[in-house]
């Protein structure tokens, strides 16, 4: 199509301020608000030993969910695309659903399966295993909900680079293991990386499934996001911006998730 | 390689699957239903409830056509258009899914509550909710018709205009038809995401009805039934929104 200078122009127009009033615009004003005591109120509110072991607990759900579903991610890809094993069509059409299950839902389902009343609750307990209202139940949470995006990433471009290779490689004399780790993993390192960062995020800023299974005690069951929902919440005028401070601290974050996915987003586009 | 082990690693996969997601939500199906289908279905029929549902799916619907559109806009601008910065904007398109959501909530707050620089007061109404939604769920039309405007091929455009076609007859006739897959998939992706949607929406939705912030009070409330009979039904229309998106990404496959 050939579309006329004015024309294009109001189409950036509009995309621009779209755009900035919905993303950019937002932001600013957190900052602004976060700020707007002075620094100090700021970092004080940040550096509260709540904050501080908040913000350890967030990096800790992501340290735990990210590597897990990363390997589960490359391995049940590779069984989608690769496999020949009949069912794989059911598990390739289950994977999808932690994207569409409301996070709340995710939290419920984990009360009601390892709550004390749940399932496998009173065997837990017997056990002496605290799952529900405890950093089992926030992390088992946190994997759910961020447990399709390797998968995802992964499985088209492994469809992409096909087999060829990895059949030459086993002719020679390759085995399994080596044929894994010397031609397929470094022909879809980009589209792992990709769904990792992806991943990370979603584990960084779980709330509703955390939410529910927290027993929300700042020190132990405690994240960044939680401590946003709990300090806006409170009554008192201070505390709102406590709230505003520990986002700027998620925005920081988010916006390193960001500069990684762009990063890595051109790479992958440009390896395919 | 895989094929001898495909079977054994298909059984692994399952199993974390099963752990993880399908006994979990296996447990609500069977808390929905542990009084008798009666108690399930007049859980479900409250008034409360129905307004929630009735709420949430048309402001889902709602997000999902604007989304849809707007989407379609800003994938336009982001391939066909050239400017300076179009790199950095192509990057913040993704924040939605990199910023936690209950950050974009607070967001709001700050934008359109009680001290709104703008002096906009839509904090606790449904055009927050509105907003709050259009704003996480804003990278899926773009992401999904971003790819598909890449690869179009720009002569059958060409050819369309040469043989005197309009512009309007162009984008009609040729552009949309080629991206429709694409925007539907990506706007059925929003609409399931806005359904469930809970972080965004937990701090601003006010007295607002909304089915998950239902679900999370009456689980505070510590009424597990009633909770698990609404996501019953929110799980049942997130099933049915993926099996259009699977519909129509074979379709747009062949």
């Amino acid at each position: 199509m050939r579309i006329s200078r004015p024309a294009t122009l109001s189409l950036r127009t509009v995309a621009l301020l779209y755009l900035g009033v919905l993303l950019l615009l937002p932001l600013g004003v957190v900052f602004a608000r976060t700020f707007e005591h002075g620094f100090g109120v700021a970092w004080g509110w940040m550096t509260t030993p709540a904050a501080v072991s908040a913000f350890w607990l967030t990096l800790l759900m992501a340290a735990i969910a990210v590597p897990l579903n990363t390997i589960f991610g490359v391995g049940c890809a590779l069984v989608l695309v690769r496999g020949k094993t009949r069912g794989r069509k059911i598990l390739d059409s289950l994977i999808d659903l932690p994207f569409v299950v409301s996070p709340v839902i995710v939290g419920l389902a984990l009360i009601l399966v390892y709550g004390q009343s749940g399932w496998f609750g009173n065997w837990f307990q017997q056990h002496g295993i605290r799952i529900i209202y405890a950093p089992t139940g926030m992390i088992l949470a946190t994997i759910f909900v961020s447990l399709p995006f390797v998968v995802r990433e992964v499985a088209p471009v492994l469809m992409e680079v096909g087999d060829e290779q990895e059949q030459a490689a086993a002719t020679l004399g390759a085995s399994p293991w080596q044929t894994f780790w010397r031609v397929t993993l470094p022909s879809i390192r980009w589209g792992v990386a990709y769904g990792v960062v992806l991943t990370t995020a979603r584990a960084l800023g779980e709330i509703g499934a955390v939410l529910i299974v927290s027993s929300n005690v700042a020190g132990s069951t405690l994240t960044l996001p939680l401590l946003v929902y709990q300090r806006d919440a409170q009554i008192g005028s201070q505390s709102i911006t406590g709230a505003y401070a520990a986002a700027t601290e998620l925005i920081v974050l988010s916006l390193v998730v960001l500069v990684a996915m762009s990063v890595l987003g051109s790479r992958r586009s440009v390896a395919r | 390689m895989r094929a001898r082990r495909g079977g054994l690693g298909l059984g692994i996969a399952t199993l974390y699957m099963s752990v993880i997601v399908l006994i979990p939500l296996a447990a609500i199906v069977a808390k929905a239903f542990s009084q008798g289908i009666g108690t399930f279905f007049d859980s479900v029929t409250t008034s409360e409830v129905l307004t929630s549902l009735a709420v949430t799916l048309v402001v889902s619907l709602v997000v999902a056509a604007i989304g849809a559109v707007m989407g379609t806009l800003v994938a336009w601008v982001l391939v066909r258009d050239q400017f300076p910065g179009k790199r950095l904007l192509g990057a913040v398109i993704d924040l939605p899914f990199a910023l936690p959501t209950i950050v974009a909530g607070l967001t709001l707050i700050a934008l359109y509550g009680p001290r709104s620089p703008f002096g906009v007061h839509l904090a606790f109404t449904r055009g927050a909710v509105l907003v709050a939604l259009l704003f996480v769920t804003l990278p899926f039309v773009v992401r999904a018709v971003q790819p598909v405007l890449i690869e179009l091929d720009k002569e059958v455009e060409e050819a369309a205009m040469s043989l005197g076609a309009s512009n309007t007859t162009t984008l009609r006739r040729i552009v949309l038809p080629a991206l429709r897959p694409a925007i539907v998939a990506g706007a059925a992706l929003a609409f399931a995401r806005a359904i469930g949607e809970f972080g965004a929406l937990v701090l601003i939705a006010g007295k607002v009805q909304i089915a998950s912030i239902i679900i999370f009070a009456d689980v505070e409330n510590d009424s597990p039934q009633a909770a698990a009979s609404l996501s019953v039904v929110l799980l049942v229309v997130a099933l049915l929104v993926l099996l259009l998106i699977r519909r129509v990404g074979a379709r747009g496959a062949h």
